[in-house]
Order: structure tokens, then sequence, then C-alpha cells
């Protein structure tokens, strides 16, 4: 019965209910390259988390240090040469690694916490108090995440923080409506009725069918919506409006090597292979999950 | 449709009288009063004062609201804290460059993503077909400042084509040199733009590839070309029409960003300024403007699915 109700939204619906457009259906693949698919994700993912991790333990030079010649060329001292302070760049990358993948899980989990339980009331709540909160979703739905972040920056003042917030809040109204949309699919099937008639209480009906129905769904969007944040706060930080020094991000570091690509490309473009691979690996690893929680898709030539 | 237009209308309506609210909550959320933009930081309580008469702090919230609201409704956008210029003109003078940016961008996204998703599509058991949904899946993972920076450093800095940035002090008095201007911008934007936009096309084009009716045109003898042509591309158009609201929106804010890598002169450098200087009457209206033109372009592009697609014509509600 699970299965016929785990339910999926359908492949062409509006593609906005899921915020990308599908990505698999990568031509008519085999299931066998369907989970190369995951591993690639999570080699990339894998990679930008171990370089995290080692980042709490061991930098090739503290943050601060500025002992560096300035705008060195990579070399055996300096893997990836210096920015134009003298600071190690391979150190300030490896802490941006920390950077982004706290921003991408920080404000999935917001977007999640907020997202979820707005709309498993919205799909319980029937009448005005559904129809009221979609609207609502939608309104927030029609602004770019990009803009409520330069909002919310704009008014609580820049730090890592407020953009975490900021994109996690933004983020939360497309969780928000994807559930209620699932949640209520799930909410009209019989074996629901018979759990109420059988007393199961609405905390129980939740926990047992609406969550796990609504799940595999759910958290191939919310992997797609950790690159998103990813992204969000590079552009951010790009601009001035993320962390401040001392924190090394990616965006950041995009916009100190900006002046001097011409002398010293290295600087411009590492931290932007950096995002690309963070980013394409979630990408892939929500793909990778999108077929394990669909099958059907497979298929589809 | 006329039932479906008043309510949609309505929703516009309802949704910018929200924007209006939440702007003025949000910014009024910030510690510290507006009227510290003038002030040294030893300033008299006399000068404190003085300030926050010039800028309204000193009265109730619920005046200050009154008065803006009131302002917005007649277009008047009050003046800028720090240059005492209103704000309204100076947004508009602005506009000339972020809305050809956006708009030309959005127009080469368009074009590119409607062959890359085609072909990707169609030819998806070829190697460049693959190569193309391959390629769309990079675009969307590259941050659109950063594709700036590398045609910058390629086409400025290396071959000396185009300039790294900037745009004329006339404007557009000479169109030549303000195209050249826009040029590596609308690139920029058009290629991470035509990424997201390619995997829609693609995707509705594979959908109405595998479908019956095409199968069926084709076995009542009508040719490739003649079946796509007539059912094909109305049917693929839905789903990519549902997205492009939202996607021109996206444009329109990537073009702010982009506006900072080319040090363009447009809404996006004008709100970093304002941002920087805590000057609330222009960040204000520039987030009103650029929210009243997303919700309006989210209307218009709703009315067009209408149009497009005769069976949600045809249903009472619709999805809203």
């Amino acid at each position: 019965m699970r299965e016929a109700d785990g339910s999926l939204l359908p492949a062409s619906g509006p593609s906005t209910v899921t915020g990308r457009a599908d990505a698999a259906g990568r031509a008519s693949v085999a299931g066998g390259r369907r989970s190369v698919t995951l591993v690639v994700g999570l080699v990339l993912v894998g990679l930008v988390v171990v370089t995290a991790l080692v980042s709490l333990l061991w930098l090739p030079y503290p943050l601060s240090d500025t002992s560096g010649t300035r705008l060195e060329a990579p070399g055996a001292a300096h893997w990836l040469g210096t920015d134009k302070l003298g600071r190690d760049l391979a150190s300030q990358l490896m802490v941006g690694a920390r950077i982004a993948l706290l921003v991408g899980l920080g404000s999935v989990v917001i977007a999640a916490a907020i997202g979820i339980l707005l709309g498993l009331a919205a799909a319980f709540a029937s009448g005005w108090v559904d129809d009221t909160l979609s609207a609502f979703f939608d309104i927030v739905i029609a602004f770019p995440v990009l803009l409520l972040a330069m909002l919310i920056v704009a008014a609580q003042g820049a730090s890592l923080w407020s953009a975490i917030l900021a994109i996690g809040l933004g983020m939360s109204a497309i969780v928000a409506r994807l559930t209620r949309v699932l949640a209520k699919r799930v909410l009209r099937a019989q074996y629901i009725t018979a759990a109420r008639t059988s007393g199961t209480s609405w905390a129980g009906i939740v926990g047992r069918h609406v969550l796990p129905n609504v799940w595999p769904t759910l958290s191939v969007n919310l992997a797609l919506q950790f690159g998103i944040a990813v992204l969000a706060e590079a552009s951010l930080s790009y601009l001035g409006l993320g962390a401040p020094p001392p924190n090394a991000s990616w965006g950041r570091m995009l916009q100190e090597a900006q002046a001097t690509v011409a002398t010293a490309p290295v600087g411009a473009i590492a931290p932007g292979i950096a995002l690309v691979i963070l980013v394409i690996g979630v990408n892939l690893v929500a793909d990778g999950l999108r077929d394990v929680a669909d099958p059907t898709r497979r298929s589809r030539s | 449709m006329t039932r479906y237009l008043l309510r949609r209308a309505a929703f516009l309506l309802i949704s910018l009288l929200a924007a209006i609210v939440v702007l003025f909550v949000l910014l009024r959320l910030l510690p510290g009063d507006p009227a510290n933009a003038l002030l040294s930081v030893n300033a008299t309580p006399e000068q404190i004062a003085a300030a926050q008469a010039q800028v309204g702090s000193d009265r109730p919230l619920a005046e200050q609201f009154a008065s803006w609201f009131g302002d917005v409704l007649t277009l008047d956008l009050g003046r800028s804290f720090i240059s005492s210029l209103p704000v309204g003109p100076e947004i508009v003078s602005r506009l000339a460059v972020t809305v050809p940016l956006t708009l030309l961008s959005f127009a080469l996204a368009l074009v590119v993503s409607l062959v890359v998703g085609f072909v990707a599509a169609w030819k998806s058991r070829t190697w460049y077909g693959q190569a193309l949904s391959a390629l769309s899946q990079l675009g969307i993972a590259v941050p659109a400042f950063w594709v700036g920076i590398l045609l910058v450093s390629l086409f400025s800095i290396r071959l000396r084509l185009l300039p790294s940035g900037g745009f004329p002090r006339d404007d557009w008095a000479d169109p030549a040199d303000a195209i050249r201007s826009l040029t590596l911008p609308v690139i920029t934007i058009a290629i991470v733009m035509s990424a997201s936009l390619a995997r829609y096309v693609r995707s509705a084009t594979l959908d109405v590839l595998g479908s019956d009716f095409l199968r069926n045109a084709r076995a009542l003898g009508a040719p490739f070309r003649v079946a796509m042509w007539r059912h094909g591309l109305r049917n693929a158009s839905v789903p990519v029409i549902s997205i492009l609201g939202i996607e021109l929106a996206t444009t329109f804010l990537g073009a702010v960003v982009i506006e900072s890598v080319f040090t363009l002169p447009g809404l996006g450098s004008m709100l970093l300024r304002a941002i920087a200087q805590h000057d609330y009457p222009n960040i204000q209206g520039i987030l009103l403007v650029s929210t009243v033109a997303v919700l309006v372009i989210g209307f218009l592009a709703d009315l067009v699915q209408r149009l497009v697609d005769p069976r949600l014509r045809a249903s009472i509600s619709g999805n809203r």
C-alpha cells in the first residue's frame, strides 16, 4: 500500500514545485549507470566534507598569517600561492569549505524545519487556513531566494548567521508548498481513514504515515536547495553582504582575487572550481536519490 | 478568463500591499536608529534630535508607516539620507542600465536554451545530445559572477576585445558604445540562465517526444517536422512558459549581482552603496521597485500561460 502511495510528483508536473527542471532522465541510461550518478555525487561532496574536517584540525598556515610574499605563485611553500595580503590561499580555500557546508546545511535545516511544519499545517487544516497559507507560500516563492536574502541582510547587517537565516527563510516556502502537496496526497489515502477509525492520533499519523511517504521526494528537493543555498551565499559574500573576515568564504575570495586576475589567476579560479565541485556534487546526489525514490523514472528516455 | 483575471489581479494587489508592509517592518528591525547614518560617533543630543526630526524617526512607528505608505501610493520614494537627492528619479536613471541588461540577457538565454534544450532531447542518444545535457548540468552549478570574472580575464585582459567594465558617461547617447559595455555582462548572465532554462526545455521536449499524440500524428502520415510544429511545440511550450516568469525575475536579480562584476551604474550598485551607507530611503525604494517588478512579471507570466494553454482556461480556479 505504501509503495502505491509513495506518491511522487509527476515528472512533467509544474517544475517550480521542485524548483528545478528534472535533471534526471539523462537520456536512456540503464539502471547501472544511475547508481554511478549517486556515487560520483557522493565522492565530490565527500571531497569537500573531508577538506572541511581536515581544516578543523590542521591548516598549512593560520588564516591571519600574512608572512608570505604577496601574490606568490603556487609552489611547495604555498600550494595555491598567496593573496594580495600574503595569506595562504590553500588555507583559505580549506576554511571556505567549512563555511560553504555550514551555510548549505544551516539553511536547509531552517528551510526544512519551517517548511515541513507549515506545509503539514496547511495540509491538515483545510478551508481558509489552507488557502491563506498557500497564498502566503506563493507570494514568498515569487521572490528569488537571493532577493529575500539581500532584503534580510540589508535589515540585519552582514554576518554568517544572517546569511544562513535569510537563505533558509527564503527557501522554506518552497519546501512548505512541496510538503503540502505531498502530504495532501497521502492524507487522501484510504489507509489514513483506516488509521483514524482505529484510533491513531494525528501525531501518530504524521509520524507513521505522512513523513515516511513524503520524505523520499522531499529529500531530493532539500539536496537541490543545498546547492542553491551555497550559490546564494557565494553571491552574497561576493557582494560583501556575507560573512565578514576572518571567515574565509569562497565568494569573498573570488571578490578579493578579481582585481589581480591578470597577474595571479589561481586565486580567481580555485574558489570557483571548489564551488562547482560542491554544487555539482549535491545536484548529482539529488539525481541519484530521485532514482532511488522513483524507479519508474529510470526507464524514461 | 475574466473571473481568473480578477482573482489573479486581486492576488497581485494583496501581494503588493504585503510587500510594502514587509519592507517597512524588515528595515525597522535593524538595531539602531536610521538617523545614525547622518551622525558622527560623538554627536551631541541636540544633533541626534535634529537628525531624528529630519529623517522622521522620532515619530511613532504607525505614523512613520502611514506617511511612507501614502508616499509610495503617490510614487514618491522620498529623498536619500546621504545625498538628499530624490530616490525615484535616481532609480529610473539606473534602470536605463539594468532593464536593457536584463532583457537582452533573457532574450539571448531564451534563444540559446530553446536550441540547446531541444537538440539535447531530440538527439539524446547521440554524443552531442549527451554533451549538451552535461553542459547544462554544469551551467547550473556555476556562480554567474565567477563566469563574469573568467570572461573578463579572457576577453578584456588577454584578448583586449571588450571593455572589462564601466558604462559610457552619457548613457545611451552613443548606442554602439553602450552595447559594447553590455556585451560581456549579457553573455555572462545568458550563459548561466540558459543552462537552467535548457533543462526545462529538454524535459518538456522529452515528454512530447514520448507522447501518444505525436506518435499518432506520425502514424497518420505527418512528417516529423509537421507533427512537431503542429502538436509538439505547443504542448512543450506550456511547462516552459510556466517557469519563464520566475526565470525572468531571477535574471533581473542576476543582473543586479553581475553589475557589480562589471562596475555598471545600475540598480545593483545603487543598492550595494545604499546598504553600505545605511541609506534607508534608497534601500527601501530599490527593494520596493525590484519587488514590484518581480510580482508584475509573475502576473503577466500567468496570464500568458492561460492564453497558450486552453486546458487552464477551461478549469474554474486553476492552480491558485
